[in-house]
């Protein structure tokens, strides 16, 4: 039943306009596949190809084997659910999951059993005479999700569902999601622009940026060894530092040229010596036992959020690559309240290590990751 | 797999061509109709009219002669200024009259306001040239109130016979569209909007001129446009009393008819000087309109206040009186329709006299209005929902000429319609002139817009989602449109469609051009009534008419369980 979708080459134009240039992809049978990108990436716009309601301008998808270009979107069998839902309004909540039953010709005894046991799994049963109008945000999500898992379909394809939602709600429908998707265990592309969301939910994410996958990989991967600059600077609050790599061997040096420099061990043996960009997240940072060593730094802002501690420290004397957005030279750096023993001030000069293990180096001028074992797919 | 990318070059014509022929669905069927229907009736009918006014009637070669006639006499061009007097006063005293009761009946709490909304309706109810000859009856040269003046007292009033006559008839007829249209604005004022301006130091009245006007002020340039255009298309009133004051719809209407000898290509002629100069004047403000337009959704409603004092009384008296005046006409056709007459003159009994001499007229025109009627009617919601679709959901350059089908009727009033059609379908391969069909299709034209325009609201109301979810459960497109998305915006279509049809019934212009002895409606027999001078039986056909019409207002009413009616 559940459907594994290759996806070869595919290419999107609106007349002169190219939305996907040539993009592939493997999504598995019965996994979460979550594409993941800034607005205007052609995140949605892929998902409509699958879909069947955008066009496919060149290349193919198939659903296990079987090339799916050609067929019109009411005869694919996916189920879809929508951004703002699409509940029909003028069906009860019963009806609404009834619907594709109909239009499946599905016998009124396993339509019936369908049904109920659709609507217990969703937890709707009890409003399945209500219309859609009486029904809050999170309960049209679970109609939503229910008439689409109920014609039992091949793949089932997410459109930013969560994304008009209370937060709290958010966080909860996004649980109901996960764990109604592995119980049925059906093949599931999920559209998100909410990283967090696609890091809690997905077993492979697809970072999308100007309708080219930038990497495929599991939240873990794509969180803590991004295949590129793109990838990195997305996902999380990474900081960026200008630095140069030295040596040959197993064994590298990063010269930040402030007099900072950490010896690196997982560094590609290809890698040529010479100017590299490196990522730092806050939490990869430590403060410095021997004030003597690593990056000497102001502390200009600080903000309290419970678990732990942002600062923003100007490190003396890195270039930093100029991004579109963040201020240049601010470093955010987190302190975690768990273990941290004393707090930092506004206005103190300290001195900051970084995990050689954890930080990641990227080509300066391609903007690939340098990191051993890094790959585009996973 | 390997070979995907050197077989693309080859599979992408395939795959065109494959898709081109998967794409002659339903809705490019759909398409392809609407537009030999739009071809057909609306761009050859204006080809032929183009043509005409530059062809000589009696040779059929081509001249600008027609022209040198219209614009080398002072008798045709002072129609030009005529016509403009008549749009820009009326437009004028109504935009003033609409907005001040809609300001009033918002923003204050008036009595018996559920009366006069419904008056205000009622006054809307009927053709203006039942109006026209109402207030003729009334004020006339032997009118009831004159002879009463000119008896009782010795005071001569004032002619009604001219422009004054046909402005005061015409803003007693319109002011309501003004009002309906600039108070379903007011509604959607938030209150908050108000309060936010109090409290940055605005006075009462400031907030009036600062806030209020500007926030309704697309709505009254929208309205106003409307009315402009309709007051200087019409045709019935001052036919009837316009007398010496010619303006262009009738002389287009006398040159097609002729009173000496028809001459087609003549009135083709005066037609687009008429077509163009409407078209730049709407194409002007339409510009300006677009250029203001803002979206306000109403979050908190305003509340009506009390009135008191002075203020209080001149509120009352004026939209009493205001209201008051307006439904004269109606009552006035309804009270003569019920007394003896004696020739022209009305007798001071009551008697059925009238509805028994036009019994036969009632009945056969009767049933020609309601069989257009309906037909028109439906296929009006048919086409209006299919073209909204076509524009809202599958726009490209090609359905986005789609919208000049709103344009048209504004552009092109009742008569030079009647004209089009006739000069296109008065001969092989396709007779239509003195049929019932012709008077259809001039029903269609000119009143798909209402039915039009509010399907393409509802449409936008509409999630493009909800049909795309049908899809993704299994129906073909046709079924998800006709099963959720035409269901969803059928009450939307309606509230355009009672519109249409409260104007189709009440439709002159066109159909007096296009009636023949076996194709008389409701309202042309009126007319033919009103010109020989029978009033009593021109009041009692014109009753049977307004009672039509506000039955379909109840029906409507009470079926949607609205409770008011706003455009």
């Amino acid at each position: 039943m559940s459907k594994d979708i290759i996806i070869e080459h595919a290419v999107k134009r609106y007349g002169n306009l190219t939305i996907i240039p040539d993009l592939s992809a493997q999504i598995r049978n019965s996994e979460l596949f979550t594409l993941l990108g800034p607005s205007g990436c052609g995140k949605t716009t892929l998902l409509r190809m699958i879909a069947g309601f955008n066009s496919i301008e060149g290349g193919t998808i198939s659903f296990s084997g079987q090339v799916i270009n050609k067929i019109p979107a009411h005869k694919r069998n996916i189920g879809m659910v929508f951004q703002d839902y699409a509940i029909f309004p003028h069906l009860t909540v019963e009806q609404n999951i009834r619907y594709g039953l109909k239009e499946h010709k599905v016998p009124k005894p396993e339509a019936d059993a369908r049904v109920e046991s659709i609507m217990k799994l969703t937890k709707i049963d009890i409003y399945r005479d209500r219309l859609p109008e009486n029904l809050s945000g999170g309960q049209q999500q679970r109609v939503a999700l229910a008439r689409a898992i109920a014609i039992h379909p091949d793949v089932l394809l997410m459109d930013e569902p969560l994304c008009n939602l209370d937060a709290k709600l958010r966080v909860e429908m996004r649980g109901v999601i996960r764990d109604i998707q592995k119980e049925i265990g059906i093949t599931t592309v999920y559209v998100t622009h909410d990283q967090e969301e696609a890091l809690a939910i997905s077993d492979r994410i697809a970072v999308m940026n100007r309708g080219e996958i930038q990497q495929i990989a599991s939240p873990h991967t794509i969180y803590t060894r991004p295949y590129n600059l793109f990838v990195a600077d997305f996902i999380g609050h990474s900081g960026f530092a200008y630095a140069q790599l030295k040596g040959k061997g197993p064994v590298r040096t990063l010269d930040f040229g402030n007099g900072y420099s950490v010896e690196m061990d997982n560094i590609k043996a290809d890698a040529p010596e010479g100017r590299v960009i490196v990522g730092i997240r806050p939490e990869e940072f430590c403060v410095s036992k021997d004030p003597s060593r690593g990056f000497k730094s102001h502390i200009s802002k600080s903000t309290y959020l419970g678990k732990y501690v942002i600062y923003f420290v100007d490190i003396k004397g890195v270039e930093c690559p100029k991004g579109e957005d963040d201020a240049e030279d601010v470093f955010e750096i987190s302190q975690d309240l768990g273990t941290a023993t004393s707090l930092l001030k506004v206005g103190d000069d300290v001195s900051f290590e970084v995990y050689p293990h954890k930080i990641n180096v990227f080509d300066a001028a391609s903007g690939v990751s340098l990191i051993e074992g890094t790959s585009h797919e996973e | 797999m390997k070979s995907s990318s050197l077989s693309l070059g080859k599979g992408s014509f395939k795959d065109r061509f494959y898709g081109w022929v998967q794409g002659i669905n339903f809705w490019s069927v759909v398409t392809l109709v609407v537009f030999v229907l739009f071809a057909l009736f609306l761009v050859y009918p204006l080809f032929k009219l183009l043509i005409s006014g530059f062809k000589d009637t009696e040779t059929g070669a081509w001249t600008l002669e027609n022209f040198r006639t219209f614009f080398g006499k002072k008798y045709y061009t002072n129609a030009i200024w005529h016509s403009l007097a008549i749009g820009v006063g009326v437009t004028l005293i109504t935009v003033v009259l609409g907005t001040l009761l809609a300001y009033i009946l918002t923003f204050y709490e008036i009595k018996g306001k559920k009366v006069l909304q419904v008056l205000i309706i009622f006054s809307m109810m009927s053709p203006s040239f039942i109006g026209a000859y109402s207030w003729v009856i009334l004020l006339g040269r032997s009118g009831i109130v004159t002879q009463f003046f000119a008896d009782k007292m010795g005071v001569s009033l004032p002619t009604i016979y001219g422009l004054g006559g046909i402005i005061l008839v015409l803003v007693l007829k319109m002011y309501s569209n003004i009002y309906l249209y600039v108070s379903g604005a007011m509604k959607k004022i938030d209150t908050s909007l108000l309060e936010a301006s109090r409290s940055l130091g605005c006075s009462p009245v400031k907030n009036v001129v600062k806030m209020i006007v500007p926030l309704v002020l697309p709505t009254i340039l929208a309205a106003a446009l409307m009315v402009f255009m309709t007051s200087i298309a019409d045709f019935g009133t001052a036919m009837l009393i316009g007398e010496g004051y010619r303006v262009l719809p009738v002389l287009i209407y006398r040159a097609f008819m002729g009173e000496n000898g028809s001459d087609a290509n003549f009135a083709a002629a005066i037609a687009l000087v008429m077509v163009t100069l409407t078209a730049c004047l709407y194409f002007l403000q339409k510009f300006i309109i677009n250029r203001k337009s803002f979206r306000m959704r109403s979050v908190k409603r305003i509340v009506p206040k009390k009135i008191i004092g002075v203020k209080g009384v001149l509120a009352y008296v004026y939209s009493y009186l205001l209201v008051g005046i307006s439904v004269i006409p109606q009552f006035t056709v309804i009270y003569t329709a019920f007394l003896k007459t004696k020739g022209t003159r009305f007798l001071s009994s009551f008697s059925l006299e009238s509805f028994s001499k036009m019994k036969s007229t009632i009945i056969k025109s009767a049933a020609h209005t309601y069989t257009y009627g309906i037909v028109a009617i439906v296929l009006i919601v048919i086409i209006a929902v299919f073209v909204a679709y076509l524009s809202v959901r599958k726009r490209n350059a090609l359905t986005s000429t789609l919208d000049i089908v709103t344009v048209f009727p504004y552009i092109i009033s009742g008569s030079i319609l009647g004209i089009m059609l006739l000069l296109c379908f008065n001969k092989k391969p396709l007779v239509l002139s003195g049929t019932a069909a012709i008077i259809i299709i001039a029903f269609i034209i000119r009143r798909l817009p209402h039915t039009l325009r509010s399907s393409v609201a509802i449409l936008y109301q509409i999630s493009p989602n909800t049909e795309e979810a049908a899809i993704s459960l299994g129906s073909s497109p046709q079924k998800a449109f006709f099963k959720v998305t035409f269901r969803l915006m059928l009450s939307g279509v309606l509230t355009g469609a009672i519109l249409s049809w409260v104007t189709v019934i009440n439709e002159l212009s066109a159909s007096l051009i296009l009636y023949t002895g076996r194709t008389k409606t409701l309202s042309v027999a009126v007319y033919e009534q009103v010109t020989r001078g029978n009033y009593g039986n021109a009041a009692a056909i014109a009753s049977v008419l307004m009672l039509s019409t506000a039955i379909s207002m109840i029906v409507f009413l009470v079926s949607t369980r609205k409770k008011e009616f706003s455009l």
